[in-house]
């Protein structure tokens, strides 16, 4: 049997999707934590122990800002390429791509299968992942329940472009007693608020599908809706778009339609 | 994506080492007494330069290092062209601002206009108003301010300067461009003849050798040797690789991070709408105006830079390169913090994207090695959605 895996090495997760000729065989994730060479390590000897290791008949393409660290993977491809095949193959019909990373946001339009443009914030955590894992310490919680908190909360404003400063606003707010469901509230439509600008800059075709670890998130997926004032669409493989995508390109090669 | 070397010939120069090679000549040139006026730009109109029996050459602005003491008196969000530009002459580590006699400037953005006002506190800088659109008055302006510049140059050196004079110097200027952009149209073959990191290099290298005449010859010979070694090696043996166009910025100081990383990854720049490129070579001085002023004025005031308003010209000469020279992509460059160049980037890529139908990228980038990982990330995705 061969089999075809993908490998999304991500800042924050590593995301694992291993498809034979008919469909998805396996699925699995594994936080990146510091050395991107170890966790590649890790994610085959979990493949192998599953009876279907990375020497075998398997060909590997690796994706994500970890992808080199990868080391038996056949091709490197980007996460660009991959979260459009990846989302496209979940959606089914042509689409705008919207991909809250640990690092980095991005907005992809894929065209008959095939990502066609993008635009990414990578230059600064402000509408990123790594923003709400910062505030949610702040706050002290986990996120799971900063969106819990968020929900039954009233936004406060956090204007400031950067995180850092962003920081000290909400510090500002807890040191005036505000009420942590605000503040929650605030942070996750801050982090709405500069997915949303980045949309409005590359412009939207076809309907939105949201990939990455926050698309579990019903809240944030509610609120980016009714930024964006359109439908979002989520799957329940969402967090593993780019890895799908690396698996699909593993299996299919450039072709254009998974 | 596999990284590839670059082919490059055996005597390659990189920008850097041509200037510094230069240094020594620009040494031994002043001690045989010769004029020096450093300059930044290519709205400068150099023929009263050399007109005046002294030689132009463009300062050091390219490099991170003098830009954290260029920041002691400078804001920090300023484009790194203008920072380093200022910390050069400040750190007085440009020989070329030392051997200069003078600088001149111009008022082309708002960062540099106020940066020469620094400068000349340092050494003296004229600064050339330079007005920012195409009209009549504009026009009128520009001239009386040509003419202007010519007094500058005439009173500073003692000298008077014909008509005569500023004649022979745009003959040989007009001559220049020629060499010039018959050397970059080079990139109009298919497959590509030499990659765009060794053409832009050598334009850039080639404003080191000063004599005119010279550096006509040296292009000129250059220039035959890629097209002999095409016709007998690439010719009629297609590619897949992208053909890319760079417009935007002056690229000098993020070359090797941007273009040679590109073309390592598998794409061929092949065009160049920039200072360094072709932008300033396709229109030549008319040698037929009877008013030589005019001539001059009406030449520099057609560069198509974003700091002229509107300035739709610029999507005009992109629009016939990207047929001409192939392409199949474009990528801007924008300085952080040059507002003409990212505000009008909203029409370059509406523009490429819509009407000339090929892929756009856009990198805002500065002079740090801080943003590599992300650059390549963007590149090599970039050229994932042209490898279809």
């Amino acid at each position: 049997m061969s089999y075809f895996t993908g490998i999304d090495i991500g800042s924050t997760a590593s995301k694992v999707v291993v498809l034979d000729e008919s469909g998805v065989v396996d699925r699995f994730v594994l936080p990146t934590g510091w050395s991107s060479k170890e966790t590649a390590a890790a994610i085959a000897d979990r493949l192998s122990e599953s009876g279907r290791p990375v020497d075998g008949d398997m060909k590997v393409v690796a994706t994500g800002y970890g992808r080199v660290s990868v080391e038996y993977a056949a091709r490197t491809v980007t996460e660009i390429t991959c979260h459009g095949r990846g989302g496209y193959a979940l959606l089914g019909r042509s689409c705008t791509i919207v991909d809250i990373g640990g690092q980095d946001t991005k907005v992809i339009t894929v065209e008959d299968g095939l990502p066609s443009s993008f635009l990414m914030n990578d230059k600064c955590s402000a509408g990123t992942g790594k923003f709400l894992e910062i505030m949610a310490n702040r706050l002290g919680v986990d996120l799971g329940e900063l969106f819990a908190l968020a929900e039954r909360g009233e936004p406060l404003a956090i204007s400031s472009m950067c995180t850092v400063f962003a920081e000290s606003e909400v510090i500002s707010h807890i040191g005036a007693g505000e009420r942590r469901e605000d503040i929650a509230a605030g942070v996750v439509d801050s982090v709405v608020s500069k997915v949303a600008g980045l949309c409005a800059r590359h412009g939207l075709k076809g309907d939105v599908l949201l990939t990455g670890g926050l698309c579990d998130c019903a809240y944030l997926v509610k609120r980016l809706s009714q930024r964006l004032g359109t439908a979002v669409y989520t799957d329940p493989m969402g967090r593993y778009a780019g890895a799908l995508g690396a698996a699909l390109i593993a299996r299919g090669g450039k072709g254009r339609k998974p | 994506m596999e990284k590839m070397d670059l082919k490059l010939p055996a005597n390659f120069e990189t920008y850097n080492e041509a200037r510094q090679k230069g240094f020594l000549r620009m040494k031994e040139m002043k001690e045989q007494g010769a004029r020096v006026v450093g300059m930044f730009c290519s709205f400068v109109p150099v023929e009263l330069i050399y007109a005046a029996g002294a030689l132009p050459v463009g300062l050091c602005a390219f490099t991170e290092e003098p830009i954290p003491a260029a920041e002691a008196d400078l804001p920090r969000n300023l484009c790194p062209l203008i920072k380093a530009s200022y910390g050069f002459a400040l750190t007085d580590t440009c020989p070329y601002f030392y051997f200069s006699d003078f600088v001149v400037g111009e008022t082309t953005c708002d960062g540099k206009k106020k940066m020469f006002e620094l400068m000349n506190e340092i050494k003296d800088t004229y600064v050339m108003q330079l007005p920012h659109s195409r009209d009549a008055q504009a026009l009128a302006f520009w001239r009386e301010q040509i003419i202007a510049f010519q007094k500058k140059l005439e009173e500073f050196y003692g000298i008077t300067i014909t008509e005569e004079d500023i004649r022979a110097a745009i003959r040989l200027k007009n001559r220049e461009r020629d060499v010039m952009r018959r050397y970059l149209e080079l990139g109009q073959l298919n497959p590509v003849a030499m990659s765009g990191y060794e053409m832009g290099t050598r334009v850039d290298a080639g404003s080191f050798s000063f004599d005119l005449e010279q550096r006509c010859s040296e292009v000129e010979k250059r220039t035959a040797e890629v097209l002999a070694d095409w016709e007998a090696n690439y010719k009629g043996k297609p590619t897949d690789r992208p053909r890319l166009l760079v417009t935007g910025c002056p690229n000098a100081g993020v070359r090797e991070k941007i273009i040679r990383a590109v073309e390592e990854m598998g794409a061929d720049v092949v065009a160049f709408d920039t200072c360094n490129g072709i932008r300033e070579k396709v229109e030549k001085v008319d040698e037929s105006d009877p008013d030589v002023y005019n001539a001059l004025a009406r030449k520099y005031l057609n560069i198509n830079c974003s700091v002229m308003s509107p300035n739709e010209s610029r999507r005009e000469y992109i629009g016939a390169m990207i047929d001409s020279y192939q392409v199949d992509g474009v990528i801007e460059i924008v300085l952080q913090s040059c507002h003409t160049y990212d505000v009008e980037a909203h029409f370059i890529k509406r523009f490429v994207t819509q009407e000339k139908g090929i892929p756009y990228l856009n990198i805002e980038t500065d002079y740090s090695q801080a943003d590599k990982g992300q650059i390549n990330t963007r590149l090599a995705a970039f050229l994932e959605t042209i490898e279809k």
